[in-house]
């Protein structure tokens, strides 16, 4: 089977670094997000959220409100207009808080019960807390936990099936010469990118207008005509820059609410999501309670791989964050379990979050493969190239590229792996412990259908409209240079329109998918177009369009395991006396697929990695038994790293051109954080003979834990 | 948050006039606390009476040869004065430890003593806390408390006082100046923070309508050989879970005069007078150094989550005293 | 008497003066991006948290979210907007965009007045929580890596792009200190 798109090599070179297209709008202050777009006439609204875990509506009192200054509208569950949320969206079923006040039930705390309009900002916010909800309370269950008895195996989704196995996994461990069986836990994490989540909600000529920050236009649009069932035409949704979304800048409750409200008001609202409003609203990454059972025979060599991760959604919709699906990619054995399971607790939806699923899968396996490597004596890179699989292990179909064992080699050159003493807890620095760590990485490499349109322009220029969305991913500067590529012209030449929904169906940035699905459809459109100006004559006026649509080039791409890989490399040091654990250099190559931007798309994935770097240290959101939320769900609560926690990161890729692709791109959001983790947790096992297999690898479970060190050191 | 009246005051006498006039009015000096605290309703003033332009700016060596130090000084300013650096280098250090950069340059002096403390159930105005709301109960104890109180709680609330400037000043014997429409008074930052008790909402010694108008630190030698040490969740730009202020003076191999203060481990900056005590006079070995924390730590109350605070701080004395002791010795 | 809960203020922002009603609790970062549609400061966390409202306030950075922007009256602010000679980008702004110091931007403004501040504050002499030595007989540390990450904390980054923005800060520290040469000589 082949594709249409024809030759599927490209001799102009990439290459060169290109700093952002939108960068001079981005230092100046110019760029404009969706919450600074000024509108006239504009009123603001303030969400009023649950402050109970479980129970119902009883009274929504907004007669004193509704009398406070500024105030135009209280929208609650008796007033709101009906919504319709029985539809299959692009990426599965609405989370039911899109049906915003549409009953009395609150299934968690945090879960939106109110909008309050006003005329300004703070009496807004002034009104929405003197709001008076009161609720039918009841008992919540919260708490999650490995093994939870409520724990289900969920039904087999499009990204697979929830459990998967081949041969005996107890016959094969039994004869196993070398076993790890280890537990691992992930915590609570959130997104918290630095723009919250705002929608501006406008009637324009009997269009529903919405400035929005998301990261698929095409997707809100099509969904915001569903739930107001409206035309899919007469929806219009635009959102130029976007301040970070890892995946909760999707149809979130904002919109919808911003929405309603400018239908009841007739007159444009804004909804800005607070900080804390975004701990309970926007989804999260769900915990996870893994176990990993690795067997392997004298050399190294799995007879047996076995990983179950268990999670938690909330009783309202179904989200599984699939820790064991990597595994599936990973490594072969002869006995092979990989099983995802979830409990539904009193707790908000959790949703995709930067590398779902093998962001904490990664962690569990890759750690425990460092284990194996403690047991068998085996250099941990040398025993994951012992157990390169030339196939996927469950699936049995070929990788459509598999360049692991390069990012090994170099790696291992680059960071002087070579050298390293395997031994633990040897490396002394006054009161600092050192140690080096490793792990691998992989994601899911994945197009889907895009649309553009390239036009000609008369005076030379050309210009590129597709429904992209730049999430800081670089992906306008990006599409840029593969239509200045294919059309051979200067980048100056080109003029990229994207993020509005009237240019017609794109893929959004997700999936580690955008830039790959825009640039697929940008070069097939861009080929067409120098075809028909191959045929010379005069550019008329109004330009010459070529169009694209990639639905039915990426509907016949072979079935293969497509994905990018990686190895991460970490050097930590480990304060014996605090417990603190600092990460003095990280590496990560990868074989990512043909990079476009050399610039932007380091940037990336050292993004990805200080991700990594947070998620081993910091992140942790802590739920409350009691009362069913987070305890200080601010940036303050819930720590990310900061400037001073993150070293000198290099990243770096090898040759790795995705053979099925136009462009040779595999996509990179993603691959960043998976593995990065484990490889500092690797290392801070390296440094003090301790292993730390519950994140984050805080001081307290540090010092708690102890030190296996060749010497005696001071107490703790 | 709700709506407020607002006056700027140019002369103390004028800004105790404004706050005795109106039960409901606040001081506002940087603001880095209270706006916060305004946004999410824990506090809520009728009036704020911005003092931020009164004359007390300034940073003085006084005739002693200690320090006076004016409360709206900024904490950039105290941190950046070359005579805390040199006399007094744990304090700028402490102060640079807090916070960010910008939050240092509005934040005051008089302000950071009296900010409250960041257990988020106190934040947390939908929720029971017995510092916010009396009477309501306290969740940590039962809830998330990795970060509280080891010292001086109580079963109303293990909360901690979350000042770095503070464990410093604990250090130094600071005086808290505060001027009253009785007149002037002092109180040493000993006695400033109220016992917890039942009563946690009640929590410094100054007296109703008081403004805070300087500390002052007392000439002390040892201080010249001071550090703080802050330990915390990341990097920077957190609050400590154990901290340090501590300072040596050794002379043949004696223990001549030692300051030892610590911060996050109760609800006000916690002066380790029994490590002191036990060090005054002794050898200032390893071992002298951790059985004097032993002797401070005896004292610790433990809940099941913050236990780790006992190594942490038993580390921190040895490892600041050592590194102290060795710069002596060199 | 109930007191006023509304003043009519000026502000002088960019070396303009803007005259305005507020109400009292509007603050400095509303009053920018709501009053005076100067957006290009950023609410990030609203509660002195993040970083991403930085101006600088009288010079120095400030977090404007907790700044009320009655009481910013009668001082100098400057914003993102102000910090560029017209079409000229100030050497900070030059090397965020020339290193990729940012990706989605959304914390670009606030770091970028943050580095114009820490700029100043190292060339004031000021240490900072990792300064080796703090006495005034010590000298200012060189702004090095380390140095650059401590005083840059207080602005987050969630995309992760605090490896060129310490280089950016470096690399404007390198301009400022060839410009003085350069004038010297």
């Amino acid at each position: 089977m082949t594709t249409t798109t024809g030759a599927t090599t490209r001799t102009g070179a990439f290459g060169a670094a290109r700093t952002r297209v939108e960068g001079r709008e981005k230092v100046t202050g110019a760029a404009r997000y969706a919450g600074d777009i000024p509108l006239p006439d504009l009123a603001h609204g303030w969400m009023v959220l649950s402050t109970v875990a479980l129970g119902r509506i009883s009274s929504v009192e907004t007669e004193a409100v509704l009398a406070m200054p500024g105030v135009l509208a209280v929208l609650h569950h008796e007033n709101a207009p009906r919504v319709n949320l029985d539809y299959m969206g692009t990426i599965g079923r609405p989370d039911p808080i899109l049906g915003v006040f549409q009953n009395d039930r609150v299934p968690f705390m945090g879960w939106p019960v109110a909008l309050v309009v006003a005329e300004r900002p703070e009496q807004a916010r002034e009104a929405a807390e003197a709001l008076v909800v009161r609720y039918d309370q009841e008992q919540h269950d919260s708490a999650f936990f490995g093994g939870h008895p409520d724990m289900y195996t969920p039904a087999d989704s499009p990204f697979g099936p929830a459990e998967a196995t081949k041969g005996d996994v107890e016959a094969e461990l039994s004869a196993s010469t070398f076993v790890v069986d280890a537990e691992y836990t992930t915590p609570e994490e959130h997104h918290n990118p630095m723009e919250p989540h705002a929608a501006t909600a406008h009637w324009d000529g009997g269009r529903l207008e919405v400035l929005d920050s998301n990261q698929g236009s095409t997707m809100v649009a099509a969904e915001l005509a569903q739930i107001f069932s409206l035309d899919p035409a007469s929806v219009r949704v635009r959102s130029e820059h976007v301040g970070g979304g890892f995946g909760s800048k999707t149809v979130r409750p904002h919109q919808v609410a911003a929405a309603m409200a400018a239908t009841m008001l007739q007159r444009p609202v804004r909804v800005v999501m607070t900080r804390r409003q975004m701990f309970s609203t926007i989804g999260y990454r769900s915990p996870t309670a893994q176990r990993v059972r690795l067997g392997a025979d004298a050399s190294g060599r799995l007879r047996v791989l076995d990983h179950r991760s268990e999670c938690v959604t909330s009783t309202v919709h179904e989200f599984i964050e699939r820790g064991a699906t990597m595994a599936r990619v990973m490594y072969d054995a002869e006995a092979h379990h990989t099983s995802d399971r979830v409990v539904r607790l009193d707790v908000p939806t959790p949703t995709f979050m930067r590398a779902p699923g093998d962001a904490p899968g990664s962690f569990a396996l890759e750690c425990a493969f460092d284990e194996l490597a403690e047991k068998t004596g085996i250099d941990p890179i040398a025993l994951r190239v012992r157990n390169e699989p030339d196939r996927g292990p469950v699936s049995g179909l070929p990788f459509s590229s598999r360049n692991l064992v390069a990012c090994y080699e170099e790696g291992s050159r680059r960071f002087g792996w070579a050298d390293r003493d395997p031994r633990p807890g040897v490396r002394r620095e006054g009161r600092w412990l050192l140690g080096t760590g490793m792990a691998a990485a992989s994601f899911h490499s994945g197009a889907a259908p895009s649309t553009s349109a390239v036009t000609a322009e008369a005076d030379g220029t050309f210009t590129v409209r597709i429904n992209a969305a730049d999430i800081g991913t670089g992906a306008r500067t990006a599409i840029t240079l593969v239509a200045a590529d294919g059309l051979k012209v200067d980048p100056e030449r080109v003029r990229v329109v994207i993020a509005d929904s009237d240019l017609g169906p794109a893929w959004l940035a997700g999936g580690s998918m955008g830039t790959r699905s825009w640039a697929w459809a940008v070069a097939i459109a861009v080929d067409e177009l120098r075809g028909r100006l191959a045929l010379g004559g005069d550019i008329p006026p109004e330009g010459i369009t070529a169009r694209s649509d990639t639905t039915e080039a990426i509907g016949a791409l072979a079935s293969k395991e497509r994905h990018s890989f990686g190895a991460q490399f970490a050097e930590v040091a480990v304060d014996i006396t605090s417990g603190e654990v600092r990460v003095r250099r990280m590496l990560g190559i990868f074989a990512a697929g043909r990079i476009v931007n050399p610039l932007t798309a380091r940037s990336q994935l050292i993004g990805g990695m200080t991700w990594g770097i947070s998620m081993a240290l910091h992140e942790e959101a802590i739920r409350d038994r009691a009362s069913g939320g987070l305890v200080s769900p601010d940036l303050a609560g819930y720590h990310f790293a900061a400037n001073a926690d993150v070293p000198l990161i290099e990243a770096d890729w090898v040759d790795d051109p995705d053979p099925d692709d136009p462009v040779g791109i595999k996509g990179i959001g993603e691959i960043g954080i998976v593995g990065a983790a484990a490889a500092v947790a690797n290392a801070v096992w390296h440094a003090t003979g301790v292993r730390h297999r519950n994140l984050p690898i805080r001081p307290d479970r540090v010092l708690s834990a102890g030190t296996k060190v060749a010497e005696p050191g001071h107490a703790g | 948050m709700k709506e407020f009246g607002y006056q700027r005051v140019l002369e103390v006498s004028e800004a105790i006039a404004v706050l005795g006039a109106d039960p409901d009015a606040r001081f506002l000096g940087g603001g880095t606390n209270l706006v916060d605290l305004m946004k999410t309703g824990v506090e809520r003033p009728g009036r704020l009476v911005d003092i931020r332009e009164l004359p007390l700016d300034h940073i003085e060596v006084t005739p002693d040869g200690g320090l006076h130090v004016g409360a709206t000084v900024t904490n950039s300013d105290l941190a950046a004065h070359p005579e805390v650096r040199r006399r007094y280098p744990a304090l700028t250090q402490a102060v640079l430890a807090g916070a960010s950069g910008q939050l240092r340059n509005m934040a005051t002096v008089g302000g950071n003593l009296l900010q409250r403390t960041r257990c988020g159930y106190f934040t947390d105005v939908a929720g029971p806390c017995n510092k916010r709301l009396p009477g309501s109960g306290c969740p940590a104890i039962e809830g998330e408390h990795h970060n509280h109180a080891i010292f001086s709680a109580s079963e109303h609330c293990v909360a901690t006082n979350p000042s770095d400037m503070g464990v410093a000043l604990a250090a130094f014997d600071a005086v808290v100046h505060y001027e009253t429409a009785d007149g002037p008074g002092e109180l040493p930052l000993a006695d400033f923070y109220l016992p917890v008790g039942d009563t946690p909402h009640l929590e410094t010694a100054l007296p109703s309508g008081a403004l805070i108008t300087g500390v002052s630190l007392p000439p002390a030698p040892v201080a010249a050989h001071s550090r703080y040490r802050k330990v915390r969740e990341r990097a920077s730009y957190a609050f400590a879970i154990g901290s340090i202020a501590a300072a040596l003076d050794v002379r043949d191999g004696v223990v001549q005069d030692v300051r030892l203060a610590f911060g996050a481990v109760a609800p006000r900056p916690w002066r380790a007078l029994a490590a002191e005590r036990a060090l005054t006079g002794g050898p200032a070995t390893a071992e002298a150094f951790a059985a004097a924390a032993d002797a401070e730590l005896a004292a610790a109350e433990t809940l099941p989550h913050n236990g780790y605070k006992v190594p942490l701080m038993r580390n921190l004395v040895v490892a600041q005293l050592t590194e102290l002791a060795e710069e002596a010795a060199r | 008497m109930a007191p006023s809960t509304s003043s009519v203020i000026t502000l002088n922002i960019n070396g303009e003066k803007y005259t305005l009603p507020v109400d009292h609790r509007t603050t400095l970062l509303d009053a920018l991006r709501e009053h005076l549609d100067l957006t290009g400061t950023k609410k990030g966390c609203d509660q002195g948290q993040c970083g991403a409202c930085t101006v600088l306030l009288d010079g120095r950075r400030t977090v404007s979210c907790l700044q009320l922007a009655v009481a910013a009256e009668g001082r100098e602010v400057t914003t993102i907007e102000g910090v560029a000679e017209g079409d000229q980008l100030h050497p900070v702004q030059q090397a965020f965009l020339d290193l990729d110091g940012y990706q989605c931007g959304y914390c670009t403004p606030g770091q970028i007045c943050s580095a114009l501040a820490v700029l100043e504050e190292h060339e004031a002499g000021w240490p900072s929580a990792v300064t080796a030595d703090v006495s005034p007989e010590a000298g200012p540390p060189p702004l090095s890596p380390d140095e650059i990450r401590e005083r840059m904390s207080g602005n987050l980054c969630r995309c992760g792009a605090y490896v060129s923005i310490v280089q950016a800060v470096a690399r404007a520290a390198e301009v400022r200190a060839t410009g003085a040469e350069e004038a010297v000589a």
